[in-house]
């Protein structure tokens, strides 16, 4: 008796395994999915928001961002995206993209900085940066990580980002490093990348901002780590705060020599 | 007034693959506001597409249709410099036009 039933589940096991793998696997399957959607990548329609309102002279100073200087000089806006956060020296701060953007939209524009970062993700002002951003960011496609680590600032914030990454705490006693510190972790079907090292090309880091199909909305390197403070239920951190910007310095170091293929595009 | 498409259109035989991309909410009227009020419906209804000026395509859209969304299809007979031109109207009566060449 004992031995037929051992036998039946070894065949029942045996039924289970064999067409699993004749099947390409889920991960397979949502590459070939995710690889449709390239072609059509609404974040398209970002870009091109961002680039007009680049060229547009807009704010209290009707004023064009044109000559806003993201780090290679006024007005380059090509290769800069992979080369932040960095120290700048006129506002005697790290930035990454968004703090300088808005940055420029006060300077020039004659914005209220303040007021833009309080902002919600998606509205008013914000919505702009993020347009800003990803036309920016498109302008990198391609190009490697590289980011500066001369200044001490810039030293001083890549070790207080690995700190932040691997700090623990909230109701789940979660850090970063919980979900991203090991290879072959996944939440539901989004396989994680580990980003205590260099992920490979398009990959974390080079992959934001990106459009996200699920909810139709374009998620600016701010709102993804804002919303992975959420999922550790950790409080909401500000927007284009230092903390935020050091963990970017952390995952942008670390992914020096992978290529940016951003804007992306995600579930 | 609408934000403007993004439309590729490419040659290659006797064919033309033509690419859109429309940016609209697309928001079916099933879903409520953080209040509990319905959003309302809004969405695209007619889809038309010209290539040099004569009808090559319609369709009738409806709300299960995604925000921003993408449409492809292929003109028998498109060459490259030909004028291909996609309509939309949405159920507000808004509307919008963009063209592009054939490459």
């Amino acid at each position: 008796m004992k031995k037929t039933s051992t036998l039946s589940m070894a065949a029942a096991l045996m039924m289970c395994v064999v067409p699993a793998m004749a099947q390409k696997t889920a991960s397979q399957g949502i590459d070939e999915y995710r690889a449709m959607l390239q072609d059509g990548n609404p974040a398209e329609l970002f870009e091109a928001k961002g680039e007009d309102l680049w060229k547009k002279a807009r704010g209290p100073k009707n004023a064009t961002l044109e000559k806003c200087d993201l780090g290679k000089g006024p007005g380059v806006f090509k290769g800069v995206f992979v080369e932040l956060p960095k120290y700048f020296a006129d506002t005697q701060k790290m930035q990454d993209l968004e703090s300088r953007l808005v940055t420029c939209m006060e300077t020039l524009q004659g914005f209220n900085a303040a007021e833009i970062s309080k902002t919600a993700f998606g509205r008013g002002e914000m919505a702009n940066v993020t347009a800003l951003a990803t036309w920016v960011a498109a302008e990198s496609k391609g190009m490697k990580f590289n980011l500066s680590q001369s200044h001490t600032q810039e030293k001083t914030f890549y070790e207080v980002g690995k700190r932040l990454f691997f700090q623990r705490g909230g109701t789940h006693d979660f850090s970063c490093a919980s979900c991203h510190g090991e290879e072959g972790k996944r939440i539901r079907l989004q396989d994680l990348p580990i980003l205590t090292k260099n992920p490979g090309d398009g990959v974390g880091f080079a992959a934001w901002p990106a459009y996200r199909v699920s909810n139709g909305q374009m998620w600016s390197m701010q709102l993804r780590l804002n919303d992975c403070y959420r999922q550790q239920r950790f409080p909401y951190p500000g927007f284009a705060s230092d903390a935020t910007v050091a963990l970017s310095t952390y995952l942008g170091v670390n992914a020096k020599g992978a290529a940016s293929i951003a804007p992306a595009i995600k579930r | 007034m609408a934000d403007p498409m993004r439309i590729r259109a490419q040659a290659s035989g006797d064919k033309a693959t033509v690419r859109v991309l429309m940016s609209h909410e697309m928001e079916t009227g099933q879903r409520k506001d953080a209040s509990g009020k319905t959003v309302p419906a809004w969405f695209i209804q007619e889809v038309t597409a010209k290539l040099n000026g004569k009808d090559v395509f319609s369709a009738e859209w409806g709300p299960a249709v995604s925000k921003n969304p993408f449409l492809q299809f292929t003109v028998k007979g498109g060459k490259a410099g030909d004028k291909i031109a996609v309509t939309w109207k949405d159920n507000k009566g808004d509307t919008r036009t963009d063209e592009a060449t054939v490459s």
